[in-house]
């Protein structure tokens, strides 16, 4: 007999066997250009799933459809809710969806502008999202505030300052607190190390390996860097032109690769 | 001791398809079948590039073999690695079937003992006690406390392929891989890795290996597995 993780329940999180996010033919056109089609796959708790390709190949497209960004124009989004259960994203209310988007998930754009809020302080984008889910003790928002900066590797004192005055890699750790502080399970990043210096994406990568681990968080990562998902993915899609072209485990992607393409990515990668 | 293989390979295939040169095809190896049993160690042996280091990798499933199957036993059950989902491979990999690499790939900002510890941590043991057995692993190995701290990217060959060694032993996987785990080591940590080894094959662990020292070939392995004559074999 094969065993699957479903038989051994010691293997992973009690619901390991069940998807946190399950898509089938997702697709989305602008008009009569095709975005992405035909794409599906199953998520599961704790795993974290790296989308490469070129520019163009339409993973953001992905991306934006699967946090709800962009509208499918084929295919559904399943997604295993803490209260109901597994449901048909379609299907819920405007206000549904803007809570699951608020508390559940997390979205870290290429860009912390896009992500974070430039006019308020830092210590009041991360108080944000805990009010969005009912905290109103402003003590203790401060307080959870003060220690995810230090937990992003931000100076605490630094909780007033406006993320104007950060540096690209603190805007981004800062964007990536303020979608953690509500403990969600499933996480969207778009180049999240992309624009970055070398030096501030190793120290970027090195905190998000961790939180990604302690968390246990589900991540769809969206990167070109083949280094990165390497380092974070466990598996990987390989998009071109709109579809997947291949998938599987990262390391088996990477240094076995069969699609013309993917061995045209990988052999592309300049050697330091 | 259990009669069942821990690892049993069936009729194992594998070709490289190389795109940019119009499709060129490299046959490594077909009808492959090895079984290895707890507690035993198989040599590979053959040429360079017989296909020594694919198999080695196609066991791990980081290459994907093209037919065939790679039965491991893993937590009571069988896990075939050619076919079985990618989450199933990590768990597998996590508690059951170990890989030593011929390099050490370098993460950066991850201090040696981390790099060691790691494994341990991942498969649920306290970070504390995980280092205290990282450091046990370093010392043995002759690595110097005062290297323990750094990111081993700066260190010599023969040093990053010991704390290799070290993340590879750090927990008594029931299977483990070894890839020319001596060779860029000195006489003393040669014997450091033969002990570690016999040590391993002794709580049962199967073990497959490439070992161009011989003097190492012929004191931990109990059985050649000859690439040349088996691969003939279809």
């Amino acid at each position: 007999m094969i065993a699957t993780l479903a038989d051994d329940p010691a293997n992973g999180a009690t619901n390991g066997d069940i998807p946190l996010l399950q898509v089938r033919d997702l697709g989305h056109s602008y008009g009569s250009r095709i975005g992405c089609r035909d794409i599906t796959f199953d998520l599961y708790p704790s795993e974290v799933l790296g989308i490469v390709g070129e520019s163009g190949s339409g993973k953001t497209t992905l991306l934006s459809c699967l946090s709800g960004r962009l509208p499918l124009s084929q295919g559904t989004i399943h997604y295993d809710t803490r209260t109901q259960g597994l449901v048909d994203l379609a299907a819920l209310s405007e206000a549904q969806r803007r809570l699951l988007t608020r508390t559940d998930w997390g979205i870290v754009h290429q860009s912390p502008r896009d992500g974070l809020r430039m006019a308020v302080s830092a210590g009041a984008n991360i108080g944000e999202r805990l009010m969005a889910v009912g905290a109103r003790h402003y003590g203790q928002i401060r307080d959870t505030a003060r220690d995810w900066l230090q937990r992003v590797e931000i100076q605490p004192d630094r909780i007033d300052d406006l993320p104007s005055t950060f540096s690209g890699g603190m805007q981004q750790r800062l964007q990536i607190a303020r979608n953690l502080v509500t403990g969600p399970r499933l996480m969207f990043m778009d180049e999240p190390t992309g624009g970055l210096d070398v030096s501030v994406q190793a120290r970027l990568l090195d905190l998000l390996r961790g939180l990604v681990d302690d968390m246990n968080l589900s991540v769809v990562l969206v990167t070109h860097d083949l280094a990165v998902a390497r380092l974070l993915a466990h598996r990987l899609m390989v998009m071109q032109g709109g579809v997947v072209v291949e998938s599987g485990l990262t390391d088996q992607v990477l240094d076995d690769p069969h699609h013309p393409y993917t061995q045209l990515l990988v052999s592309s990668v300049l050697q330091v | 001791m259990n009669p069942s293989p821990v690892i049993e390979v069936c009729g194992l295939a594998k070709e490289f398809t190389i795109h940019a040169q119009g499709g060129l095809r490299i046959p490594v190896f077909s009808g492959l079948s090895l079984a290895v049993s707890a507690g035993e160690c198989v040599a590979l042996h053959g040429p360079s590039g017989c296909g020594k280091s694919t198999l080695l990798r196609a066991l791990y499933a980081n290459y994907q073999a093209d037919s065939g199957r790679i039965l491991i036993q893993h937590r009571g059950g069988l896990v075939d690695m050619v076919a079985a989902e990618p989450r199933v491979v990590l768990a597998v990999r996590r508690h059951t079937l170990g890989y030593v690499s011929q390099f050490l790939r370098v993460i950066p900002r991850i201090a040696a003992l981390d790099v060691v510890a790691e494994p341990a941590v991942r498969n649920g043991i306290a970070r504390d006690q995980a280092r205290e057995r990282a450091a046990a692993l370093l010392a043995r190995l002759r690595i110097p406390q005062r290297l323990w701290h750094l990111p081993p990217a700066t260190f010599s060959g023969g040093e990053q392929q010991r704390v290799n060694i070290a993340r590879g032993f750090i927990l008594d996987y029931p299977a483990l891989l070894l890839d020319e785990p001596t060779a860029a080591l000195d006489v003393d940590n040669r014997d450091t890795v033969a002990q570690l080894i016999e040590e391993a094959k002794a709580r049962g662990t199967a073990l497959v290996g490439i070992f161009h020292d011989q003097a190492l070939r012929e004191r931990v392995s109990d059985r050649v597995f000859d690439l040349e004559s088996a691969r003939t074999i279809v």
